[in-house]
């Protein structure tokens, strides 16, 4: 039962505590040693499957199929005891929710298929009314013999705390098919994933290849299920996968970060369930899976909204700078008609004259003008600053591409003057080289000298 | 009626509150649907959980409007987390939903164990319900006892309908093109919003009386079902809410009879409602008007049928014509009357068009009942009918050659195939644009007359 902590640990003082913390990680008890070695090898199963699910945009399918498997579990157990077996005997409640899950999986593809219903409509569908239909089926075998069908819920509800020998091999099994599988035919999965329709054309089969997720997924549920429950599966089969897109744009090592985070979920979770009293070892796994994809939410390195919004900043500090520079270069370019001729680091401007260049505020300025000169760009004479040898050639190059973009927009693109120079502003900073040579191609043959601003420059009253 | 194990006073009840709830998780299920988010009860049916768990630590008991607002916000609090984790960091939908309700049941789980470890809160409840206990828990209203469900689905019901009717449009903009909603003035988050805070009401309000499996069936199925019948919003919500309302019939009767059956007792009403909705998807995606199997396969029969008696007609048609005006220049009032067409036997019409004599026979007698062919020894020939239809179908062949030629700038010799393809489907409106798009010559790309116009007098 998800509900149920691995209760054997009973601690009183810190020494105790110590000890049992000792114990724990070294796997000494039995029983936590299958729990967690359980748990992990299903999280990185279903981790790896999952990532496959949730780039086909599929992640709710384990909810629906998982969910599709009770009407077999109860149609299973009224066969069996009808015809006078055992109707809680595990390999026959395993058969019947299996092919009922399959059955739903079916049900899924076709009803997308055959009436174009869209994915998540169809998962509701399969959910619902398979479900439906095992509750009404529950409902005929309590009324049956009461107390009859007792413990056949928690088949789907699971066991998490209780895990024996058999279901550790069971999930060691079913881990192992999966991996292979997901190994063997990696590359037509990925291709399935990214783009169905050049892997049809490549000669592979939607049916045959989404048969063989679904089944995957289908393996993972009803093994998870009776092991660790309807709603821990579905974590599983969701969040580690979720949570690795956070860190790589590629398939592979998503798939491999997909799988770890599986592991270290169901690791970390056991381990504190285990540890800590009256704690639910299901639910503490799908919160420390649940607090991973936090992390990864955050921090992760290829989508993390930390290093986001680090790299934003980062990229305003650049274009702020570019601004000054050329903001600088464009003063000192009308103080004197020949900038050329003039020692760069002689051409002295006011730092409130360059107010009227931007809509920037006093202070914003001044530290821009700080930063600058840290970085050996500007150097501050009292209220004035000047630009110096490697700030005066960026500047030139800054102000040039400005003006370049500014014509371009102005000769081909017909954008009035008044217009062009906040245009230019939006793209100058991401111009490459080679379009920049091409603009100079296309406006005025080569010059490596910096182009007349096409229009007025403001000046300072 | 007679059955066994149904009385009125009792089942009566039943029907009424599964009616009233299927009715309002159908209504907002169409929306929910259409923007591909009918997961959103299920994914709420598993997220209120926390909800519980604060309302019964804080009030100490398990009952009454602090569990009914604390599940309320925990589902805001669920659709609010999935948006959020959607537009800012990316994830999609599906698994922004997954994540969400799989930790909140977590964390609710962790926190009734912690507050309620040996209170009957079972998380069971919210997935089951009990709908066959709700007319036991009454409330007096202006002397009549009514179970306390009905009151608070039929309020439900009536919110939700009355926000349907005032945002209707809004709604329906929202639903198909968001973006355009937004350009429109208002915004289309307040709508979503509004529509979200109803769902977890309505989750909320059904999950007391009668568990999730059903919240989830009727949000989906239903309007699943009725976009079979129909493209129409409007029509759409008529047919979910009438569908789910049958369901929800359909779905306690069978509760009560089809286990007898069998020789066993009645069985849980909600389970076999959501099978009869899924029973109704399935009528509907058979017979439906707009995406039925059967329904397409017949259309598809009829078109063939009708493509079949249009290429006889034709056929009969052009042989007449080759007969009355011998040279394709000859005007119609010199040629007329010099043969008399005395018709084609069955082997050459199936010469003629490819066909089996089998095929030409039945569609043939197909004619012959519509009174457009008759016979006449071992030849047939059209009636008067049958040379109407026959001429207006030559003549939108020829104007399509024509069309083809002239503005599409189509090789001579490609055309016949296309216009012999859009024939069937060319109505007189289209016609007389083919007409006007035409140099309006009397000649087709092929050098054959084009048939005039019939002027149609039926009053």
């Amino acid at each position: 039962m998800i509900g149920s902590s691995i209760a054997w640990v009973s601690v009183e003082t810190s020494d105790e505590w110590f000890a049992a913390l000792l114990r724990l990680l070294t796997l000494a008890d039995y029983n936590t040693r299958i729990v967690i070695l359980g748990t992990a090898l299903l999280g990185c199963a279903a981790g790896v499957v999952g990532s496959f699910t949730l780039l086909r945009k599929r992640a709710l399918v384990g909810d629906a199929i998982s969910h599709a498997m009770l009407p077999g579990l109860g149609i299973a157990f009224l066969v069996a005891t009808l015809s006078g077996g055992d109707g809680r005997s595990l390999p026959i409640l395993f058969t019947g929710a299996t092919i009922s899950g399959l059955v739903g999986a079916a049900a899924i593809l076709g009803l997308r298929s055959t009436w174009r219903l869209s994915e998540d409509a169809a998962f509701g569908i399969v959910l619902s009314v398979f479900f439906g239909a095992g509750v009404a089926l529950l409902g005929v075998i309590q009324s049956l013999e009461a107390g009859h069908a007792a413990g056949l819920e928690g088949f789907i509800y699971g066991k998490t705390a209780s895990l024996s020998w058999m279901d550790l091999m069971v999930i060691i099994t079913a881990a192992a098919v999966a991996l292979v599988l997901c190994t063997m035919y990696f590359k037509e999965l990925a291709l399935l994933c990214f783009d169905q329709a050049y892997a049809e054309t490549q000669g592979y089969s939607k049916w045959w290849l989404d048969g063989l997720l679904m089944s995957l997924v289908v393996g993972i549920a009803i093994t998870g299920m009776q092991a660790v429950g309807l709603i821990l599966v579905i974590a599983l089969l969701i969040i580690p996968a979720a949570a690795a897109r956070f860190w790589t744009h590629r398939l592979s090592r998503q798939v491999l970060i997909s799988a770890g985070i599986g592991m270290a979920g169901c690791f970390g979770g056991g381990m504190t369930s285990a540890l800590l009293p009256n704690l639910p070892a299901g639910a503490v796994i799908i919160l420390a899976c649940a607090t991973l994809f936090l992390f990864s939410l955050m921090f992760g390195g290829a989508q993390g909204l930390v290093w986001r919004a680090i790299r934003r900043r980062q990229w305003q500090q650049i274009m702020l700078r570019q601004h000054l520079l050329r903001a600088v270069y464009e003063r000192a370019e009308a103080k004197t008609t020949e900038p050329k001729i003039v020692r760069e680091s002689e051409v002295r401007i006011e730092i409130a004259d360059l107010m009227i260049s931007r809509s920037w505020s006093r202070t914003q300025l001044e530290r821009l003008v700080d930063g600058a000169q840290r970085e050996g760009l500007i150097t501050r004479i009292g209220s004035q600053v000047a630009l110096s040898k490697p700030g005066w050639v960026q500047a030139k190059k800054l102000t040039h591409q400005h003006r370049l973009w500014e014509m371009y927009l102005i000769t081909h693109a017909d954008v009035a003057l008044q217009q062009v120079d906040r245009l230019a502003d939006d793209i100058e900073h991401v111009l490459e080289p080679s379009v920049i040579h091409e603009l100079e191609r296309l406006l005025q043959g080569r010059t490596a000298e910096v182009v007349k601003s096409p229009h007025q420059i403001p000046e300072p009253s | 009626m007679e059955l066994d194990g149904w009385t009125w006073a009792l089942d009566g009840w039943i029907v009424l509150t599964a009616m009233l709830c299927a009715m309002s998780c159908a209504l907002l299920g169409n929306f929910l649907v259409l923007r591909g988010t009918s997961m959103l009860g299920d994914a709420i049916s598993h997220a209120v959980l926390p909800g519980l768990a604060v309302a019964f630590w804080v009030s100490g008991s398990r009952s009454g409007t602090g569990m009914f607002v604390a599940a309320v916000l925990a589902a805001v609090v669920t659709v609010f987390l999935i948006e959020t984790l959607r537009r800012s960091a990316g994830v999609d939908r599906g698994a922004s939903m997954g994540v969400v309700f799989t930790a909140m049941f977590a964390l609710g789980m962790i926190m009734i164990v912690q507050v309620a470890d040996h209170v009957d809160l079972d998380p069971n409840c919210v997935l089951y319900g009990s709908i066959e206990l709700t007319p036991l828990d009454q409330w007096e209203i202006a002397g009549w006892l009514v179970p306390k469900a009905v009151v608070t689905l039929g309020s439900t019901l009536l919110l939700n309908g009355l926000f349907v009717a005032l945002f209707y449009k809004e709604l329906l903009l929202t639903a198909f093109d968001s973006d355009f909603a937004d350009s429109m003035g208002f915004s289309s988050q307040v709508v979503h919003y509004g529509l979200m805070t109803l769902v977890a009401i309505t989750a909320v309000a059904s999950f007391e009386s009668v568990g999730s499996v059903l919240v989830v069936a009727m949000i989906v199925v239903p309007p699943a079902s009725a976009l079979m019948m129909t493209d129409r919003l409007s029509g759409m919500l008529a047919w979910s809410m009438g569908l789910a309302a049958l369901a929800a019939i359909m779905g306690h009767g069978s509760a009560v009879v089809v286990p007898g059956w069998f020789g066993m007792g009645s069985t849980l009403t909600s389970g076999m409602m959501a099978v009869s909705a899924g029973g109704l998807l399935l009528i509907c995606g058979l017979i439906g008007s707009r995406r039925g199997v059967v329904t397409r396969w017949l259309r598809q029969r009829t078109f063939a049928a009708q493509v079949a008696a249009d290429d006889v007609l034709g056929f009969l048609f052009r042989l007449e014509e080759r007969a009355t005006l011998p040279t394709p220049t000859a005007t119609l009032a010199t040629a007329q009357g010099n043969f008399e067409f005395v018709g084609s036997t069955l082997t050459q019409l199936s010469a003629g068009l490819g066909q089996s004599l089998r095929q030409c026979a039945r569609v043939i007698a197909g004619l012959g009942r519509r009174g457009e062919i008759e016979s006449c020894g071992d030849r047939f020939r059209l009636t008067e009918a049958g040379r109407r239809r026959a001429q207006l179908l030559v003549r939108a062949h020829r104007l399509w050659e024509l069309y083809l030629v002239e503005q599409a700038q189509c090789e001579v010799d490609r055309i016949h195939e296309k216009a012999e393809a859009w024939e069937h489907v060319t109505d007189e409106s289209m016609r007389e644009s083919l007409e006007r798009a035409t140099s309006q010559t009397a000649l087709d790309p092929h050098g054959s007359r084009i048939p005039p116009e019939i002027a149609r007098n039926d009053d």
